[in-house]
């Protein structure tokens, strides 16, 4: 830290600030890469998921449902590098177009989710009394239900389909958020700046968006952060059961699922290419929720 | 103590009646018309049959009743039948409950035994290659779905060594030694993910405790190693721990949802999984409550023993 009361420093310090902003993201990133290698290696693997999932019709030899009979349930090769699935899809090809999917999830169910749990927490808590309370019941006993249960029961009402999911999975998110996020308000309330705000007159709704939303969103980063791997595999477990992406949409949960089991004995590698997927994946997004957690939120550790 | 307990109980009363709520409303929201597939699959499309099975259903009732009459039955115990074996509710699930319970009992013992050993471990040897080895191992546990390790337990010792675990399930009664042999490998998938995520708490709150004064102070009265650790650091770094198992219970049955259907393992899992796929409405309305109310009562155990270690906890 350059500090700008300490004499000597000013002249760095300066230097510092005029330098353009790309120079400061890249030194924050390398800093951030030296006291948290694992983190930074979550950062890569993010960065290639998302190049992945981009560019997967440069990236992927074959089409995802382009189908060929004469090679189903080949083992690995060099054309085929993953195998082939029980219709002759290129296993490789529908990992990497599975991860459109997975990331369309992700990325959809946290910002989704973000809304509503930042009112349902921040008004919680800044009325407390028994609209806390009411809300609070609310949120407990929704989070009574074990999440695959609820998950699967909205499902069920609205039917199969992409979009369905993410709705599902945003709602759930949502609800386990509002809790964190009342928590992380709750002990902005306390601070001096509230009350001095309350004394100059604000009203309720300027003090909440103005004073408490920007004072909580370390905590709100970080918790995104660290939900989006557990999203990435709530989709694959609800696909898993099959209530999640509909086929023919390559999902890693459904590949998992439906196909890979179907076929386990005789052709293992349509198991093997999406658990590596899922599990390289869902590793380095709690690498890097963790890492930033640690740089942007202490409090948080354990709390999820 | 016996207010903090009487309020917390007063507390349940509303959630649980929300949770009733939720149940008898969700069968509503259902699309399709519960009637129809029924009628369709069962009785042959008559307009007499309808009514009656309306009324069987108490379907023919508008909603506010319906959820009275709900609430009424469940408070005397009574769920309903199931719509195609008229079996009631409760016993199916009496019957379905022993395998989920034994495979979470022995998960949780397994998972909190490795999972506060290898944490309490890795604190004490902070940031050494052990540490960083343990932690690592950790976050992929609970990285790789449970249901991919599942698969993976049942093929790839079929394919390497021609060993397949047995996907028959016999009952503890029947054979207890097989019994178990079938109920061990999906508890011990279902410890990973549980292990995983109690080792990183409890290295967490290690760390915290063991820079407190009266770690130093036991120090340096002379107290040995051992006895400080697991005296003084680990017994006060477990409090958050406890509570976080306790939260973990929810995600637990979620899991079984899942293992029980890899292993063909009849317990309350799975027979949601068939009454849903056969749209058995009371049963599954039976068990998200009776699931509900278990993880309620067990969160109210786990407060109320909190509240009980750390006194602080029951003024605010």
């Amino acid at each position: 830290m350059v500090s700008e009361s300490a004499p000597g420093v000013t002249a760095s310090s300066l230097q510092i600030r005029e330098r353009s902003a790309v120079l400061r993201w890249l030194d924050y990133a390398r800093s951030f890469a030296r006291h948290k290698p694992l983190g930074a290696f979550g950062a890569v693997v993010l960065v290639l998921l998302v190049l992945m999932a981009v560019f997967a019709e440069f990236v992927a030899p074959f089409g995802s449902l382009e189908t060929n009979q004469s090679i189903a349930l080949e083992g690995p090769s060099f054309t085929h590098i993953a195998g082939t699935d029980q219709f002759g899809r290129d296993v490789f090809s529908r990992i990497v177009f599975g991860a459109r999917t997975s990331l369309y999830v992700g990325v959809s169910v946290t910002l989704a989710a973000m809304l509503p749990a930042l009112a349902l927490g921040i008004v919680s808590a800044y009325f407390g009394g028994w609209v806390d309370y009411l809300l609070q019941r609310l949120v407990d006993t929704i989070q009574s239900v074990p999440y695959l249960i609820l998950l699967i029961a909205i499902m069920v009402i609205l039917g199969p389909s992409l979009l369905n999911v993410i709705l599902a999975l945003s709602f759930r998110r949502a609800i386990v958020e509002s809790r964190i996020m009342r928590g992380a308000t709750l002990s902005i309330l306390n601070e001096t700046y509230i009350d001095a705000a309350h004394a100059i007159g604000a009203r309720d709704l300027r003090i909440m968006a103005r004073h408490v939303l920007p004072n909580i969103m370390p905590t709100v980063i970080v918790i995104a952060s660290i939900g989006f791997g557990g999203v990435i595999l709530a989709e694959a477990s609800l696909s898993f059961l099959g209530y999640g992406v509909p086929p023919p949409t390559p999902s890693w949960g459904g590949m998992l699922a439906s196909d890979g089991r179907a076929y386990m004995f005789a052709a293992p590698w349509m198991l093997i290419a999406p658990t590596i997927a899922l599990g390289v994946v869902v590793f380095g997004v709690n690498m890097f929720g963790d890492a930033l957690r640690d740089v942007l939120d202490p409090r948080l550790r354990g709390s999820t | 103590m016996t207010k903090y307990i009487i309020r917390r109980v007063i507390g349940l009363v509303p959630a649980i009646l929300l949770l009733l709520l939720l149940v008898v409303v969700m069968i509503e929201m259902i699309p399709g018309d519960i009637i129809d597939i029924m009628l369709e699959e069962k009785l042959g499309n008559d307009p007499e049959s309808r009514i009656v099975l309306e009324h069987e259903l108490g379907l023919d009732k508008p909603l506010p009743i319906r959820y009275i009459n709900y609430v009424g039955g469940v408070l005397k115990g009574d769920f309903g039948n199931s719509l195609w074996t008229g079996t009631s509710v409760g016993s199916l699930i009496v019957g379905r409950a022993w395998a989920t319970i034994e495979i979470g009992i022995i998960s949780i013992l397994v998972g909190s035994t490795i999972g506060v050993a290898i944490g309490a471990i890795s604190a004490l040897r902070q940031d050494s290659f052990l540490d960083y080895a343990l932690r690592s191992t950790a976050i992929l546990g609970i990285s790789v779905p449970s249901f991919a390790i599942a698969t993976g337990v049942v093929v790839f010792p079929a394919l390497w060594w021609g060993v397949s675990p047995s996907l028959r399930y016999v009952g503890i009664t029947e054979d207890p030694v097989a019994h178990l042999k079938i109920v061990i490998l999906p508890a011990l998938v279902l410890a990973i993910g549980l292990a995983a995520t109690l080792m990183r708490l409890t290295r967490t709150t290690m760390l915290e405790v063991l820079r407190q004064d009266y770690i130093r102070t036991a120090h340096a009265k002379g107290l040995g190693q051992f006895p400080v650790i697991l005296k003084h650091a680990l017994k006060n770094a477990l409090i958050p721990v406890v509570t976080l198992l306790g939260l973990q219970i929810a995600f637990l049955i979620g899991g079984s949802v899942i293992i029980e259907s890899v292993f063909a393992i009849p317990g309350v899992g799975r027979l949601l999984i068939s009454a849903i796929g056969n749209r058995d409405y009371p049963v599954v309305q039976g068990v998200v409550v009776i699931i509900g109310l278990f993880v309620m009562f067990t969160n109210l155990v786990i407060d109320v023993s909190y509240a009980w270690l750390d006194p602080r906890i029951r003024y605010s």
